[in-house]
């Protein structure tokens, strides 16, 4: 009653079966194939590999000019507003040209990242 | 989606609480945070040393400047990786202003989604290697990819990010962060053969 899966439908569905993100069903039939079909299971197995070396690998540390220089640039640009604010407050026209859009509404304005 | 315990999630959302209400030292204790994944983000997509230092600055930089407007129901990291990959594609795109590299995808010629090595790995391919060789392993595959496929790769499977934040962070569909995502696995697979499989197994042309 099952219909059998090709390799090239299994592929398709590699995915979602290695995120574990699809119904009992699909994973039902996924998990026939990859039990019976010999390639398709060295294909899973070394992709499932190939994610938990990635996930594996820690990130390095960032280089200590590079986090000074961060730092720094930081501090100053805190200390910078800290002055603002402690200054006589005065309309700033800051908040309306925040064209870095870095607020949720992203992607910012005019900026398409991947199409 | 990236792992967090409830007592983290509590825990950064008291910080950036305070970050938000001017402590300075709660937005530095969120860079210590982030710094080194930040960095391998913008390491990762723009392959370029130089900008990837301009990106983790430009990219905390924002993140200070626009404090006021990020709402504390979402969650600050994935926020911060939203401006760092806006940063690194801006970067990209300058470098790679001529027609040489393309952000677009890639003409399908069915070829990217073949797979060719099937060869059992070892069981622990990590192990086989120091950790600095396996980081130029796997480090060089990421580049080998092309930029529309490392991107959606690095955010889903390095930063662990959800298919849904990707799509948004790159303004792009789920349907393409799903068939970028496959591409982009199977060729790093097929990269890494070479690398983690069992000595004396054969290698054998496939479907």
């Amino acid at each position: 009653m099952t219909s059998l899966l090709t390799c090239k439908e299994f592929l398709a569905d590699l995915n979602d079966y290695l995120d574990e993100c699809c119904g009992t069903e699909v994973r039902l039939k996924l998990e026939k194939h990859v039990t019976e079909c010999p390639n398709c299971w060295v294909v899973c197995d070394t992709t499932k590999k190939t994610l938990k070396v990635y996930k594996g690998m820690e990130p390095q540390e960032v280089p200590e000019p590079l986090k000074s220089r961060l730092m720094a640039a930081l501090e100053q640009k805190m200390a910078a507003d800290k002055g603002k604010k402690q200054a006589p407050k005065q309309k700033s026209g800051d908040s309306s040209q925040e064209s870095g859009g870095c607020g949720q509404r992203v992607p910012p304005a005019g900026h398409s990242p991947l199409k | 989606m990236t792992q967090t315990t409830p007592a983290e999630v509590f825990d950064e959302t008291a910080l950036v609480e305070r970050a938000k209400s001017g402590d300075t030292g709660a937005f530095t204790e969120l860079v210590s945070r982030y710094e080194r994944k930040i960095y391998r983000l913008a390491k990762h997509i723009t392959q370029n040393d130089e900008d990837a230092e301009d990106v983790l600055q430009e990219a905390f930089m924002k993140a200070y400047s626009h404090l006021d407007g990020f709402q504390l129901q979402s969650k600050f990291y994935t926020w911060l990786v939203r401006i760092a990959v806006n940063e690194a594609l801006m970067k990209l795109r300058k470098r790679k202003s001529s027609k040489e590299v393309s952000l677009d995808e890639p003409t399908d010629t069915g070829e990217e989604q073949v797979v060719r090595e099937i060869a059992v790995w070892e069981d622990d391919p990590e192990k086989t290697y120091s950790r600095d060789e396996l980081r130029g392993i796997l480090d060089s595959a990421v580049e080998s990819l092309k930029p529309a496929f490392r991107t959606v790769f690095v955010l889903r499977d390095v930063e662990e990010l959800s298919t849904e934040e990707t799509a948004e962070a790159l303004n792009i569909s789920i349907p393409a962060v799903k068939s970028r995502l496959l591409r982009a696995r199977l060729q790093l697979r097929e990269k890494l053969s070479r690398f983690f499989k069992r000595k004396g197994d054969d290698v054998f042309a496939y479907m």
